[in-house]
């Protein structure tokens, strides 16, 4: 008994709790807290290098009725929900070969975390070099194959430069989801294989009946973090095509950047901002409403 | 268990060489295009072989780009920076979530999450603001302040899963043999946790590297404190781009991330999933 009373003030409520975590939260809040703030605020005015003055909702009705803007944000919706299924169907087939009990698996597993190492400005310089049309692979593949009349550069067309900034996306971001697929079926108790197995179940009922079903929780969660990570993805587009041809690749990111840094229009840009943070939450709120549905109906049936 | 039928064995093979082509393929050629001559990068129609390969680029970079070395010393300076930064910040707050419970404990862990989610590109016009009224731009710090904060969230996180690893008895016996609770930190979780504070710093790096982009175009406009990601622009001159040398300048400026990485892998791979998998 005496011991346990011990155990509780141990782990109680403690002023030093507090004092531990206060540096990190105030640091927080300065740098992110207070800058989320401000961006409501500024959404408001019509603020820019000059000065700023209040207009009320005007931003955001301009903003709403202007058809260039609903077009930029179904893009951004596009452009996230294939590269993020490409990432989670990439990522679960790595994961599975790099689970396997293949020869070299150690090696494997290093290889492919090189795209998520390196900075990602300079992994899609690489990827325009792919893309080129004089000296890119891709284009002298094709050249080759007769698929291709002459040069073509995969960046100077609207659809060609919206796919090609989408593969070079899927290429960051499906390292992680291999690497976490992979540690999610490594969790996986080998019993329940070796069990399956005895009954006579084959490789993909296996995968189907157990990998699946035990790893959701890993595949739930890295779908939500790489559809967040995706949908304000900047560096890729920024680097390889700046938003073009054409507007072809202008997400919601990039348009807020160049309306905000490149026009110094702070009010507008924060407003495009503001709207960026509703959808991303109001996204994560349907996700988890979802979820618990989901859960629900399984747990019942 | 089953074993691998051969041609099943084939397959994945197969299968892996594919991925790993996708994988590699923009370093495979980025590492090639640094050893061809400029005026053979332009040849058409496209030649998968060159003939006078040659690490001339390697050489000649540093001429084209005196900055050069100034650049990469810059990037990793400043990742060394933000990632001390972030272990002092990190290290005391993981240790109280992992061991204390607090009101607004669980409120707040999800809260860091949510900082991820903000990214800086959303936040870029007020810390515009910010770091002008302290008159920041153009300096390290710039870059660095918005690094750190960036870098925390999932830190915390990491490091966290990693003190919760620590059996809680082997400090409630020191407590009770009367150890403080600075003993406690310094003696008996410090040496324990090392390796999840080697991850966690690892992380932090690579993530300050990675990030330095949005911030050094943003934040700074001085030649001398550009970091590598913004300063391979300058291969872009008025007559040509030197290609060929900003593809081998980008290959050395990645070498400070790579080298960690290669001797640090295992920690990685083991430590990034370790306290991921458990939820």
């Amino acid at each position: 008994m005496k011991n346990k009373s011990k155990l509780v003030s141990f782990n109680s409520p403690t002023f030093l709790a507090y004092v531990l975590i206060a540096p990190a939260v105030i640091y927080l809040l300065c740098i992110v807290g207070w800058p989320l703030f401000e961006t409501f605020r500024l959404s408001f005015t019509n603020a820019s290098i000059a000065g700023e003055d209040y207009v009320g909702f005007e931003n955001y009705e301009k903003l709403l009725a202007s058809s260039k803007f609903s077009k930029i944000a179904i893009r951004t919706f596009v452009w996230t929900f294939f590269s993020v299924l490409l990432k989670l169907i990439l990522g679960m087939i790595g994961a599975v070969l790099l689970n396997a009990s293949l020869r070299g698996r150690t090696i494997f597993r290093i290889l492919v975390l090189p795209p998520w190492v390196v900075p990602i400005a300079i992994g899609a310089l690489g990827w325009m070099w792919v893309y080129n049309g004089h000296f890119g692979i891709l284009s002298g593949i094709g050249i080759r194959l007769g698929i291709l009349d002459g040069p073509f550069s995969f960046l100077a067309y609207k659809q060609s430069a919206f796919i090609a900034t989408m593969v070079t996306d899927v290429w960051v971001g499906t390292p992680f989801v291999t690497l976490f697929f992979l540690a999610g079926m490594q969790a996986v108790p080998k019993d329940l294989y070796e069990a399956a197995y005895c009954d006579g179940a084959g490789r993909f009922r296996r995968f189907y009946h157990i990998t699946l079903p035990q790893i959701t929780p890993v595949i739930i969660s890295m779908s939500l973090i790489s559809a967040v990570s995706t949908f304000v993805s900047f560096d890729i587009i920024f680097i390889m095509t700046e938003g073009g041809p054409r507007g072809a690749t202008t997400t919601l990111i990039i348009d807020t950047y160049k309306m905000a840094l490149g026009n110094y229009k702070f009010g507008r840009g924060s407003a495009r901002a503001v709207m960026i943070v509703l959808m991303i939450t109001t996204f994560a709120i349907f996700y988890f409403y979802l979820l618990s549905r989901i859960n629900k109906k399984v747990s019942h049936g | 268990m089953d074993k691998y039928s051969l041609p099943l064995k084939i397959f994945m093979y197969f299968c892996i060489v594919i991925f790993f082509i996708f994988i590699l393929l923009p370093f495979i050629e980025m590492f090639y295009a640094s050893l061809r001559p400029l005026k053979h990068l332009f040849r058409s129609p496209y030649q998968f072989y060159s003939d006078d390969l040659s690490f001339w680029a390697y050489r000649e970079m540093w001429n084209t780009v005196p900055l050069l070395g100034r650049y990469i010393f810059n990037s990793f300076f400043m990742a060394v920076t933000v990632t001390f930064f972030t272990l002092l910040f990190v290290v005391p707050a993981a240790y109280s979530y992992a061991r204390f419970n607090f009101p607004f404990k669980q409120g707040s862990l999800w809260v860091l999450l949510a900082v991820n989610m903000f990214s800086g590109a959303v936040l870029l016009i007020p810390l515009f603001k910010l770091l002008r009224t302290f008159d920041l731009l153009n300096t390290y710090f710039a870059m660095i302040v918005p690094g750190i904060a960036f870098c925390i969230p999932t830190s915390i996180w990491l490091l966290k899963a990693y003190f919760e690893k620590i059996p809680v008895e082997l400090e409630e016996a020191a407590y009770v043999d009367g150890a403080s609770r600075i003993d406690i930190l310094t003696k008996i979780i410090a040496p324990l946790s090392t390796p999840g504070i080697v991850v966690t710093a690892i992380y932090a790096f690579i993530q300050a590297y990675a990030q330095q982009f949005l911030f050094a175009i943003t934040f700074n406009s001085i030649r001398e404190y550009m970091p590598i990601v913004s300063g391979l622009t300058e291969f872009i001159g008025y007559q040509s781009v030197k290609w060929n040398e900003m593809m081998a300048a980008s290959i050395v400026g990645v070498f400070p991330v790579l080298i960690v990485f290669v001797f640090l892998q295992k920690y990685i791979v083991e430590g990034l999933t370790a306290g991921a998998v458990k939820n």
